[in-house]
């Protein structure tokens, strides 16, 4: 009954993890079948690289403010659709799809959207006169402005998924709990982030450990809006590493570089295997 | 303490449905144990919220010491309350939660940590202050539940069923340590409960409730012996009171009242019926006879007569067996309205 799922694993995820070792430690390129053990070279060369150490500054700047993002927003989507009102199952749909659009299609729409001509962002900033017609922000052609526009475009691309574990969070709380915190004289926030979030620390654990994985894996947003730049400013490692490996056609260099990933998923899975445990012991 | 009143208090949820409180006028006494009584739905636990604070009242006033609070939040009332599933917070030790009312206080760490101690003491729970709620014992929850209310010094507490949770064995003891734990605080406390036994054995005073209304307040004997109506009648009592219909009224009589003839001696005068036994259940202390009445006004109806298990003889299943109860244990109800009313003649 297993064997489906063991030979899946295997295959698709087990095999391609090990080629990846082994394309690291060689000198492997695209359209030649040689193959060269080189030991650590390819990990020094990369680690010596500028273009990798900007990219692991802009995996973890681009993980963290987008997750710091999605927790802050997703909690308050999900406090707003935890109660019943009129139009509720209206707007929990639309908070849905961009979850559900592919996030090809959504990255596509938003480069139109944050393009330098025909942005409409723009368009409207012009008319409200906040901007200057002819030197209207860059979205995706100044540095900073780029990181922030990947940023909310990578937000807006996985906040519904983290919505929907929060919601979970916060309809479990007993409705006890906020009434005991009101006749024990907590107003608002003493509640909030003396009872509220700390009961929601779990699901909150949950959220981030699958939004840091999905995070710093990801290069559909990067690639499709800026290719990694301007410059290099928005690449990240996944990205470098498709460039250099496939792109580049150096795949030893490109291996080298995705298994910088290795240490923080590792350490992400087992932070979620632990958590895991304990709400099976619990 | 305070004496809790309430004025003609309603709360309808939803406009064009029955009231789920419905004109209630309520007025506790100093220090007493008020328990409100009801089955499901009779509206005792919104009443219980609305003098908490936790629901509004759609209209009526409640007071708390002479004082108007309809505007007043649950802090601002001085209550507090005890809540079915005790509410404790999970992430909190013990003593994080009794202290939890003094922090939003804003009282001196020093002066907080004596009161929680004094709380702990008074309730026993002080070698468990390290601990989680979910490492405590149903009954140790109870306890902290309560220390966390004592430690704000309220004018009344409210407990929402809080041993309903409990097992029956359990039950018992933490019934035990809830009244001994009132008389000892001496503040007025208003208990809900759908339980008749809790109410019986606890209250001062006991309302009674259906469907929004009160139907009687009185002490346990008032409205174990005098219901006002035949919900109180077949509510209160395990069995419930027989009721028995003839044509000017319903006669109602208690199971342990309806005993064979000679059995109830010196009871004064008494109403002979015919008694035809269908089963019985044997409780170990007691017999609960099942049947009908037969022959005369009350012909076929059915009655239940509870015995000691100390009355030797027994009766045969399928066979009519003459019976009677005094008339002074005798009620009258209303046909119509089901309330009480004058003995009717029941020649």
């Amino acid at each position: 009954m297993l064997l489906p799922a063991i030979v899946y694993v295997v295959a698709l995820v087990g095999v391609p993890f090990l080629l990846a070792f082994y394309y690291a430690v060689g000198d492997v390129k695209v359209g030649s079948t040689d193959y060269h053990f080189v030991g650590l070279a390819n990990f020094s060369s990369v680690l010596e690289s500028p273009a990798f150490r900007r990219a692991l500054r802009n995996s973890i700047v681009f993980t963290v403010c987008s997750q710091l993002l999605v927790l802050v927003c997703g909690n308050v989507l999900a406090l707003v659709l935890k109660d019943a009102f009129r139009g509720r199952r209206l707007i929990r749909f639309l908070v849905i799809l961009p979850w559900v659009a592919p996030v090809s299609v959504g990255s596509i729409g938003w480069k139109w959207i944050l393009d330098s001509l025909y942005s409409v962002i723009n368009w409207v900033l012009v008319r409200l006169h906040l901007v200057n017609e002819f030197s209207p922000p860059m979205w995706l052609g100044e540095p900073t402005l780029a990181m922030i526009s990947v940023i909310l475009v990578h937000t807006w691309h996985v906040l519904p998924f983290a919505t929907v574990i929060l919601l979970a969070g916060w309809t479990a709380i007993p409705r006890d709990i906020p009434e005991a915190c009101a006749v024990d004289g907590a107003g608002y926030f003493r509640t909030l982030f003396q009872v509220t979030l700390p009961m929601l620390l779990p699901i909150i654990n949950v959220a981030l450990l699958f939004g840091i994985v999905f995070t710093f894996t990801d290069m559909t947003v990067i690639y499709i809006l800026t290719r990694g730049g301007p410059y290099d400013t928005t690449q990240v490692l996944p990205s470098l590493a498709f460039f250099t490996g496939v792109l580049g056609s150096d795949l030893a260099e490109g291996a080298a570089i995705s298994i910088f990933l290795l240490p923080l998923l590792v350490l992400v899975a087992w932070r979620m295997l632990r958590t895991a445990r304990r709400a099976e012991v619990g | 303490m305070a004496i809790v009143q309430t004025r003609a208090l309603t709360k309808v949820f939803r406009q064009g449905q029955p009231g789920a409180v419905v004109g209630v006028d309520l007025e506790s006494r100093e220090g007493e144990f008020l328990v409100l009584l009801g089955p499901s739905g009779s509206g005792k636990t919104t009443l219980l919220r609305m003098i908490a604070g936790l629901e509004e009242p759609t209209s009526g006033d409640i007071l708390i010491g002479g004082v108007l609070v309809n505007d007043l939040t649950p802090r601002e009332r001085r209550i507090a309350m005890v809540f079915q599933s005790y509410a404790l917070y999970p992430h909190l030790t013990v003593l994080g939660n009794i202290v939890f009312p003094l922090k939003a206080q804003r009282m001196p760490r020093a002066e907080r940590e004596k009161k929680a101690g004094w709380a702990a003491d008074l309730l026993g729970i002080g070698h468990l202050l390290a601990r989680r709620p979910r490492e405590l014992s149903g009954g140790e929850r109870q306890r902290v539940a309560l220390a966390r209310a004592i430690v704000r010094e309220p004018s009344v507490f409210l407990l929402d069923e809080p041993l309903s949770n409990l097992d029956a064995k359990l039950r018992a003891s933490a019934r035990e340590e809830l009244e001994q734990f009132q008389r000892r605080v001496a503040t007025t406390m208003i208990y809900v409960t759908h339980d008749q036994v809790e109410a019986m054995a606890m209250g001062d005073r006991v309302v009674v409730m259906n469907q929004g209304l009160v139907r009687q307040i009185g002490t346990p004997a008032e409205v174990y012996d005098d219901p006002a109506d035949t919900f109180v009648a077949t509510f209160l009592g395990s069995p419930p009171m027989n009721l028995v219909e003839s044509d000017e009224a319903v006669v109602g009589f208690r199971p342990e009242h309806f005993l064979p003839v000679g059995f109830a001696s010196g009871a004064g005068p008494t109403v002979k019926l015919s008694f035809r036994l269908g089963h019985e259940e044997y409780l170990g202390s007691e017999r609960i006879l099942y049947g009908r009445l037969e022959g005369g006004r009350f012909d076929g109806r059915k009655a239940v007569s509870r015995q000691p298990a100390s009355y030797r003889e027994r009766l045969t299943p399928d066979a009519a067996a003459p019976f009677e109860v005094a008339e002074k244990h005798l009620k009258f109800f209303d046909r119509a309205a089901g309330t009480r009313r004058a003995p009717a003649p029941l020649s």
